[in-house]
């Protein structure tokens, strides 16, 4: 079930990724709207760090195409903030709390600029804004799982964009972090920001979620959480790997076959 | 001495170009090295630096002498093309990165060996001192190539300075990078060149072999300093300028000392140094970290001893000898006494004929240790429903830890108790 929505910020159209020729999402198409907190929920191995990733066009497309307030990311990507995975950096890292929520305001200066004052007041607002400002100076090591979330949150603000892709923001963190992010998701989507999150945790995404997407390596349902949260529709979702899909692309990647025909 | 001032005085012109030549190379190859070092690529680092060597011997054979400019190309096209080959293996084949890598520096450096020796044995008269190339020698720095190599060494440490805040995002977080629009592959690809260009820089002074250890040794030797970025790249540029210094005047000392493998002991000393001796992160402030708590233990555990024997008499300045002190808990003679001299020397007990006591101090701090670990234990029944008989062995750790703010915290917490969960009192703080 794929419900539309008519002026879309975000529209995925017949979006194929593979991984050394093995699809792993097959012909995802949704559209999101303006000012929604969207959750991409699905099992483990349903490719939704994938489709975040192939959205911010961090690996390439075997077919389709994303667009951003309705065009190409390169066009719009200062409107555009990313969060990736917490561990997917190294937090040993010689820099320190502040350095990393300057990198938030990098994309406004080039690639030979430098972060001037008015920069180093943005990041520490930001870091305000997620409660870090006593952490301003620490070295990144010295922080905890939730504590580290912050600060990438923080990056994120940093960016002032109007669009934020979070890959598992509550993964491992502690249930104020998780409450204090939740609530700031809030009040950005209330000013009208658009967000979507990567969240494996059924329970809360009812009540985090205005609209969902439902994935497992496939679309299984993309529309308004109270439409497309549905027994059957989550059942279908984590009804084990479907199986005739997965042979098939094993079947794809033994014979490097590709993934369009030409 | 004499020559130590004929040296560092750099009236010899030939000085001036060797110590100006090293200088320059180990700086721009920290620098260059410490991003390398942080991108977590030190071996293809090494790899490039044994790479180049089929490209200078190459360019030597197609033109006949020792011409710089060709050779830096050689060289340049041959590290090049050892990091094609390596992304490539590691994308296209079984082989991983590791024994691509492998692969692909023996292949290279093999196949330089190899030309090298041919080259020696043609007869050309040009080719002496080509295998410098291989351990370096700085006294072979000369005016005109020496302006070459500076040259390069500029480049490459204003390439860097520009790019710092970038080298460091990419290093830090790729995918954020990317996702800003950086042209990351090919801030890569500058990356890289840098690394050959410092590698080639170094040809003369430093040699193939040993280029690597001047790109990854003082960068890693600086990351035991400082958690800054900035810090560690300058702490790097100057144990790296400082190896060079050393490598060169050695060199210059006993002139049939290479330089490169002087550099190179210099810095892994500095390396070793810091690997020992750094504050905090260092091996040896960390042992003695440990033994001071292991001290505190003891101490504070010796005077447990006399709070219980006191408590069961009903007068804390009781006198007892080791005896019955060991008696009381089982911590080894040995221990028991270093512990009880310690606890002299501050004025907590008193010894008179073998027999210790608490002074009047002392009683107060054991009270405070028997406090703190019965507050733990109290702490751990209510809070953390743990049985009562299971609490002290954690208590026994904590007590040492407990700093007068969660001492407050924990008496708070726990609505000022008087007994703990063995019905002992707990000792007024």
């Amino acid at each position: 079930m794929i419900i539309q929505t008519p002026d879309p910020v975000l529209e995925v159209h017949d979006l194929t990724v593979s991984y050394a020729r093995k699809p792993v999402l097959w012909g995802i198409d949704f559209t999101l709207p303006a000012g929604s907190i969207t959750g991409i929920v699905g099992p483990n191995g349903a490719g939704k760090s994938t489709l975040l990733k192939a959205i911010m066009g961090l690996i390439p497309l075997s077919s389709g195409y994303v667009k951003l307030f309705g065009e190409p990311l390169d066009i719009v990507r200062n409107r555009i903030s990313y969060v990736p995975q917490r561990e997917s950096v190294d937090w040993d890292f010689p820099v320190s709390v502040l350095d990393v929520v300057l990198m938030g305001r990098y994309g406004k200066m080039g690639l030979l600029g430098n972060p001037g004052r008015h920069d180093r007041d943005a990041a520490l607002h930001c870091l305000e804004k997620v409660g870090m400002s006593a952490f301003a100076k620490r070295q990144i090591s010295q922080l905890s799982g939730g504590q580290q979330q912050r600060v990438f949150l923080a990056r994120a603000l940093a960016q002032e964009a109007d669009f934020y892709f979070m890959d598992e923001p509550f993964a491992g963190v502690d249930a104020a972090t998780e409450q204090a992010i939740i609530d700031l998701l809030k009040d950005m989507a209330a000013a009208h920001k658009t967000i979507v999150v990567v969240h494996h945790d059924l329970q809360s995404a009812r009540t985090y979620f205005d609209w969902m997407v439902l994935l497992n390596m496939r679309l299984v349902a993309a529309g308004p959480t109270e439409q497309v949260f549905t027994e059957v529709l989550v059942q279908q979702a984590y009804g084990g790997r479907l199986n005739l899909l997965s042979q098939v692309g094993d079947l794809m990647e033994k014979r490097e076959f590709p993934t369009r025909e030409n | 001495m004499e020559n130590f001032l004929t040296f560092f005085s750099f009236s010899d012109p030939n000085v001036r170009y060797v110590v100006l030549g090293t200088i320059l190379l180990s700086a721009s190859a920290a620098m260059v090295g410490s991003f390398i070092l942080l991108q977590k690529k030190a071996l293809v680092g090494d790899a490039v630096a044994h790479s180049v060597l089929p490209g200078i011997c190459a360019a030597f054979l197609f033109s006949g002498t020792k011409s710089i400019p060709l050779m830096l190309l050689g060289a340049f096209a041959t590290g090049w093309l050892a990091l094609v080959a390596i992304d490539y293996l590691t994308a296209h084949s079984k082989i991983k990165k590791d024994a691509a890598i492998g692969l692909v520096l023996s292949v290279f450096f093999g196949t330089g060996i190899v030309m090298m020796t041919y080259i020696q044995q043609s007869g050309n008269a040009a080719q002496s001192g080509l295998d410098h190339f291989i351990f370096g020698k700085a006294a072979a720095l000369v005016g005109s190539d020496l302006l070459v190599f500076s040259i390069l060494a500029m480049v490459i440490l204003i390439t860097v300075s520009l790019f710092f805040k970038t080298f460091a995002l990419i290093a830090f977080d790729r995918a954020f990078a990317q996702a800003l629009g950086y042209p990351v592959r090919r801030l890569d690809l500058l990356l890289t060149s840098l690394t050959v260009l410092a590698v080639v820089t170094g040809i003369t002074a430093v040699g193939v072999v040993l280029m690597a250890a001047m790109l990854i040794t003082p960068p890693a030797a600086a990351r035991y300093w400082t958690d800054n970025i900035r810090r560690m790249v300058l702490i790097a540029v100057l144990f790296g300028t400082f190896a060079g210094l050393a490598g060169a005047y050695i060199s210059y000392m006993a002139p049939a000392m290479p330089t490169g493998p002087w550099m190179v002991v210099v810095s892994s000393l500095i390396a070793f140094f810091s690997f020992f001796f750094a504050p905090r992160r260092g091996i040896v402030p960390k042992l003695y970290r440990q033994r001071k708590n292991q001290r505190i233990i003891a101490e504070e555990n010796a005077m447990k001893v006399f709070y219980h024997l006191g408590e069961q008499h009903g007068n804390f300045m009781d006198q007892y000898n080791l005896r019955t002190l060991m008696g009381q808990r089982d911590m080894g003679a040995t221990n028991l006494r270093a512990a009880l001299q310690r606890l002299q020397a501050k004025g907590w007990v008193t010894v008179q004929h073998g027999q210790w006591s608490l002074t009047d101090d002392g009683v107060g701090k054991a009270a405070k240790v028997v406090r703190l670990h019965r507050l733990w234990e109290l702490y751990l029944t209510q809070y953390m429903a743990i049985a009562a008989d299971h609490v002290h062995d954690d208590a026994e750790t904590i007590e040492h830890i407990l700093t007068p703010e969660l001492e407050r915290e924990l008496e708070h917490q726990l609505g000022y108790p008087d007994k703990d969960p063995h019905d002992t009192e707990i000792p007024k703080g």
